[in-house]
């Protein structure tokens, strides 16, 4: 079909207004309408149902591990089958299910609505990166299916090239091509935002989302390449038997700590950043008020992903770092927190004098706030050496790591499914459903972690299937917060898929948000808007005052 | 008002839109890439820091013809791009595919030599593991694992921009460049100057420095 000139306008009568087909419709239903599609929110809806498989098995294995951990002894699984455990676990969880959680699939989803954009930069690449996904997927289910990994996911040398006999080389190649995945995503945001903004969307009206997607992607795009060689090192060492870790010959092993660190750190962040862009998209919403000082929210995100890149060293305090540097090191990481700090206090300043409404998003979003909070303040306290000393390598470190990346990111993730699953899907999810499993998170979530901070300051070292008895009031605790975690968390997988047939159908603006998304159909047209929107306003022009007279008045 | 061309993709609203996107992903790209070589500089640079004398030994055995002649071949290859990306620019479609065949010759040369170059290297023992020349000093490995990886890398780059340049060559023939659209051109110019660039260190740090003493 050829493209048609826009119509000079002949008369003053509008044409009667035409429903676009929906991108579900236009295309058909057929397999081969999805997997060759370009349509940035089809491959958005393609990473959901591949995070969602990764997320189930990396699930199972925490709940096999959780089981094991019941009774001090190791009576469920042998040592060896819960090395394998805990590093199905990790390396599944951080790059396959983490990292694309919110960028790849919600990110995929809005950035290009929020910029006002008919899809992002490059939608074959689009494509491209999520087969390489699900490619470096097969393989890493390949090499756990077929006897697994018990490396834990950091692969430390010597110990992954010259000593495990485990699949290493192909869970490696997984993560290596999964890792140009988070490459091409993170350069298509990149490319993205810099050319495709609609007129009048200047940098200061984008909305926080896209100031956080923006962060995450330079970490992707700048980060990922160094995990890459360094695993491509790692199989080399392996797969040859020489290579420039090999102490034998003068390699030196910690060298492997620092780039893999100098990627896992900021790393980190990308499973942080993307779920405060969400929040800071809830927040402003639900309380009805404009983002309490956009420009340090949004400057923080970038401080955020800038100094992620100098804070590696603070995993190596005991890896014969010298003390200088790991003062250095200390210092840079504190200095994280200043960032961190000022997106709290704006949210909850923003919440000041707001007009409150505790729909499922927004308790997501106040939960995250909270638990953000403990795992970022216990992140302070791993930042100082001496303490870090005391706790390296115990539970105290796990309790942190997960308040931030499951009570953080998953949350956050959460609060932004829920938040656009109307605009995804165009039908609104149960709500009484969504508030109760949003409380069971939040308790589940609390139970399972809160103990295993004290139990790891009380000396309990992680990664053991056995431990001393004393432990064991904390991880029953523990493993029965896990289980009410895993109904919550099969809450919203059952009622979410029970709303895309009988769920109510949702109105193009269900929660009155601005924001360029909200001012198109649910589910948007294929190329999302009829026409290209104009932006005049700044982003969160919410007022509760004017609410307050239409409510009352 | 401009009108509809058939190579600008509907994301994009005009030309110089499409351009200025393809061209700030290529960078980007690049971006990605000069970290993805940087983990190996920064290998290199602390491993012949921390033994000198060993890397001074190993690098000695690397032949510096070979390694000239090659930066020669890949330094010509790039201005022989630009001059493709100039007939392009002008439209002019016959000198474009004869420039893009000259540079796409330029780098198998450069591939012949380096091929070359690895059997003697391999005659020598010069590779790391159990074979490797005993004479020279065990460390004496680790320069020559990194010099078997970045330049192998490195030629995996150019074998990737030479396919590249092939399918820009294959469009250039179809007559789908103009004055108007070549942004393909321009782009995978970009990309073969940076593999070309990143030659020019690995010359200097595995030819070049061995050669003072």
């Amino acid at each position: 079909m050829n493209a048609t000139l826009p119509q000079t306008n002949t008369s003053e009568i509008p044409a009667p207004p035409r429903r676009l087909l929906t991108y579900f419709e236009e295309g058909g239903h057929t397999l081969g309408s999805w997997l060759l599609t370009t349509d940035h929110k089809r491959i958005g809806i393609l990473y959901l149902y591949s995070i969602v498989f990764f997320f189930t098995i990396a699930a199972i294995a925490a709940a096999l591990m959780r089981m094991e951990l019941v009774t001090p002894s190791g009576d469920m699984v042998t040592s060896e089958t819960y090395n394998k455990l805990f590093t199905i676990h990790g390396a599944t969880m951080v790059w396959f299910f983490l990292i694309p959680s919110i960028p790849s699939v919600l990110g995929n989803f809005v950035v290009p609505l929020m910029i006002g954009a008919r899809d992002l930069a490059f939608p074959r690449l689009n494509l491209l990166s999520w087969y390489l996904f699900n490619l470096g997927g097969l393989l890493a289910i390949y090499s756990i299916a077929f006897g697994g990994v018990d490396t834990g996911w950091t692969f430390y040398e010597p110990y992954s090239s010259a000593f495990s006999n485990t699949h290493v080389v192909t869970m490696v190649a997984g993560i290596f091509i999964a890792g140009f995945s988070s490459i091409l995503t993170g350069l298509n945001f990149i490319v993205s935002i810099h050319t495709l903004r609609a007129p009048g969307m200047t940098w200061f009206k984008l909305p926080l989302f896209l100031w956080s997607t923006y962060a995450t992607s330079i970490i992707l795009v700048l980060a990922t390449p160094v995990l890459a060689m360094t695993l491509v090192l790692v199989a080399a060492e392996k797969i040859w038997g020489v290579g420039i870790f090999d102490p034998r010959l003068g390699g030196d092993p910690v060298l492997f700590q620092h780039m893999f660190w100098f990627y896992s750190h900021p790393a980190v962040y990308i499973m942080i950043l993307p779920g405060m862009g969400v929040v800071s998209e809830v927040i402003p919403c639900f309380s009805r008020k404009p983002i309490f000082g956009y420009h340090f929210v949004a400057f923080s995100s970038v401080a955020i992903a800038l100094l992620g890149f100098f804070v590696w060293g603070h995993h190596m305090f005991v890896s014969s770092q010298s003390v200088y540097s790991a003062l250095v090191f200390s210092m840079a990481s504190y200095l994280v927190a200043v960032p961190s700090a000022i997106k709290v206090f704006n949210w909850t300043m923003t919440l000041y004098r707001g007009r409150i409404y505790l729909d499922t998003p927004m308790l997501y979003a106040l939960g995250f706030i909270g638990l953000f909070m403990m795992g970022g303040l216990t992140g302070l306290f791993l930042a100082a050496l001496g303490f870090n000393v005391h706790v390296h390598g115990t539970y105290f470190v796990v309790a942190h790591f997960h308040y931030i990346m499951v009570g953080g990111m998953v949350t956050g993730f959460l609060a932004g499914l829920h938040y656009w699953w109307p605009k995804i899907t165009g039908r609104l999810y149960p709500e009484s459903l969504g508030r109760l499993a949003a409380l069971i998170i939040f308790i589940g979530f609390n139970i399972t972690f809160f103990p295993q901070y004290v139990v790891g300051y009380l000396g309990m070292p992680r990664r053991y299937h056995a431990y001393a008895p004393e432990f064991q009031l904390y991880n029953v605790m523990s493993s029965a917060g896990a289980s009410i975690l895993g109904v919550g968390y099969l809450l919203p997988l059952i009622y979410l898929i029970w709303s895309l047939k009988h769920g109510k159908k949702a109105p193009p603006n269900p929660w009155k948000a601005t924001g360029l998304e909200w001012q198109t159909p649910s589910p948007p047209p294929k190329h999302n808007f009829a026409q290209t929107p104009i932006v005049t306003q700044e982003p969160y022009q919410y007022s509760p005052e004017i609410e307050e007279e239409l409510v009352h008045g | 008002m401009a009108e509809a061309h058939e190579s600008l993709a509907e994301q994009f609203d005009d030309m110089p839109q499409q351009l200025e996107a393809s061209t700030l992903g290529m960078w980007t790209f690049l971006a990605t890439e000069i970290l993805f070589f940087g983990a190996l500089f920064l290998s290199y640079i602390i491993y012949r820091h921390t033994y000198p004398e060993a890397f001074a030994e190993a690098g000695r055995q690397v032949k510096i013809l070979h390694g000239t002649v090659n930066t020669a071949l890949l330094l010509t290859s790039s201005l022989t791009m630009s001059f493709a990306i100039h007939a392009a620019q002008k439209g002019r479609n016959r000198p474009l595919l004869g420039f893009l065949f000259l540079t796409m010759f330029l780098g198998c040369c450069f591939l012949a030599v380096k091929g070359l170059e690895y059997k003697s290297d391999i005659d020598e023992h010069l590779v790391p593991g159990a074979h490797f020349a005993h004479e020279l000093p065990v460390q004496g490995q680790i320069f020559w694992f990194l010099y078997w990886l970045m330049t192998g890398v490195h030629s995996l780059h150019l074998v990737a921009g030479i396919g590249v340049l092939a399918v820009i060559a294959w469009l250039a023939w179809r007559r789908r460049f103009s004055e108007r659209y070549h942004n393909p051109v321009i782009i995978s110019g970009l990309y073969w100057h940076f593999v070309d660039v990143i030659w020019v260190w690995l010359y200097a740090l595995f030819y070049l420095i061995n050669r003072h003493a």
